[in-house]
């Protein structure tokens, strides 16, 4: 097989399996020990990432606030750079960032795992107890991927916000309550709406790019390694292609 | 009917075949053992039955569907106690109560000898003990055909006779059929209905255990011979 067709099975394959763990959706909320895997999953997905999240928001917000906030002071527009900072984190910088954080740190564990799974022969030992991976190992995965995706995205806007105040305050001279009043003047429900919709696509795309690899794996532990590298890989490319169609779509 | 049939099954993996017209026929309660060197298709023959691959050729037939499965490794999932573990199938396949479920899982726990580890977890047991667990969940569902890829694997002589042993205990105290894939003739010999011999995908004997051994086919010869450390 070619490296096309070969990709568009991928992409078939993955995509077969979005529909059947969406299908799946409904049993995980109501089920119960399927609900107890998903709350493991949600707190896999949100609380663990917490600290990388924090960091990366934070000297997110740092940064940006000092680099745009140097060229508003050329032309003495510093009370705008709460809005600047705020702006850029909710429609854009605070959903690819935590995209980009899930894919290294869930989606590489769920390709991880879900691989050692298939080559310890418990995925075909599951399908052989007439237990569905979609239901029993993907859904939970993928909706605690949508759920929370979301949820970090707005503590990393936040943070991020925050950090570029301290930074604007620090040292560039913009007064803490100047830049929050500018920054929640110039962000609109919107702004919120389509970065927290982006954040969840990103989450989706995660969350299946990453089981499906996951779920392809083979030839032992090099085979891990291999699914593990492609999903996070593939799941950051998912991550800047989906989110210029989002922004075109809204913006 | 027989528990499982094989008519002229042929499997191919790339150029490869594996299987190459595979027939023989698994009688119902027997303990049918499939034995022969690595990569001749005892596994993916094992795997037919249950349908986790399907032939390219001919037709896999059998009884009952409810067929439980012994992998090589036991294939237990890691962050489920045994006892979770052996109930899994009943939690996630029937609407059984926990404690009709808690029941059936002392029961095959039991059945297995594994009564005082079901709150452990995988990873705190022995692979003798994996195994057995492996074995609990697949005939707590009440199976009627049980699968075993290469139960002795990997196992020291007494737990590899101490699983052999299980495997023969629970075919007859449960009426059910079992299918055994390994290299461990010893033990073929000791538990086995009849033994088939698999070469390059194909049967070369399928014979009751002395009829194996006392077999003219000069590989069967050589195989028992080998097994027993001699030269043919």
């Amino acid at each position: 097989m070619t490296l096309a067709p070969k990709f568009v099975v991928s992409i078939g394959g993955a995509v077969i399996l979005l529909a059947k763990a969406v299908l799946y959706f409904p049993h995980v909320v109501v089920n119960r020990d399927a609900r107890r895997d998903l709350f493991r999953q949600l707190y896999a997905t949100g609380i663990r990432t917490l600290p990388v999240v924090t960091v990366v928001s934070l000297f997110m917000g740092m940064i940006l606030a000092l680099q745009v906030g140097l060229e508003l002071a050329r032309f003495n527009q510093e009370t705008y750079l709460g809005a600047a900072v705020m702006l850029t984190l909710l429609r854009e910088m605070a959903a690819f960032c935590c995209g980009i954080c899930l894919a290294a740190c869930v989606g590489s564990a769920i390709a991880a795992e879900l691989g050692t799974m298939k080559v310890n022969d418990e995925i075909d030992a599951l399908v052989i107890m007439g237990i569905p991976p979609a239901r029993f190992l993907v859904a939970p995965r993928i909706l605690a991927l949508v759920a929370m995706a979301p949820v970090v995205a707005f503590y990393s806007a936040m943070l991020g916000t925050i950090g570029g105040g301290v930074v604007g305050a620090t040292q560039l001279n913009v007064d803490f309550s100047q830049y929050m009043s500018s920054a929640l003047w110039m962000a609109t429900d919107k702004d919120l709406y389509v970065g927290l919709l982006k954040s969840c696509v990103f989450g989706l795309l995660i969350g299946t790019i990453s089981a499906s690899e996951g779920l392809g794996t083979s030839l032992g532990a090099t085979g891990v390694g291999k699914s593990t590298q492609r999903a996070v890989i593939v799941s950051f490319l998912a991550i800047l292609i989906s989110g210029y169609i989002v922004t075109r779509l809204f913006y | 009917m027989n528990a499982i049939e094989f008519i002229g099954v042929t499997k191919r993996f790339g150029g490869k075949t594996v299987l190459d017209g595979l027939t023989f026929s698994v009688a119902k309660g027997e303990i049918f053992v499939i034995v022969g060197p690595s990569g001749t298709g005892k596994s993916v023959a094992l795997k037919h039955i249950v349908g986790l691959i399907e032939p390219d050729a001919g037709e896999v037939k059998t009884a009952s569907p409810r067929i439980g499965y012994l992998f090589q490794s036991g294939a237990l999932l890691a962050w489920m106690t045994i006892a979770d573990n052996v109930a899994l199938p009943l939690r996630e396949t029937t609407r059984m109560k926990e404690d009709e479920i808690g029941a059936k899982v002392s029961d095959a726990l039991a059945a297995v000898g594994l009564s005082d580890a079901a709150d452990k977890y995988p990873s705190e047991i022995s692979g003798g003990m994996q195994k057995r667990a492996g074995l609990a969940r697949a005939i707590v569902r009440e199976t009627d055909i049980v699968l075993y890829d290469e139960p002795t694997s990997g196992l020291d002589p007494v737990t590899s006779l101490s699983i052999t042993n299980l495997i023969a205990e629970v075919n007859a105290k449960r009426g059910i059929t079992s299918v055994v894939v390994t290299h461990d003739l010893a033990s073929a010999l000791k538990i086995a209905s009849r033994i088939m011999l698999l070469k390059d995908g194909k049967a070369v004997v399928c014979e009751t255990p002395a009829g194996f051994v006392a077999s003219k086919n000069p590989y069967a010869a050589e195989y028992v011979a080998a097994s027993k450390g001699e030269k043919a």
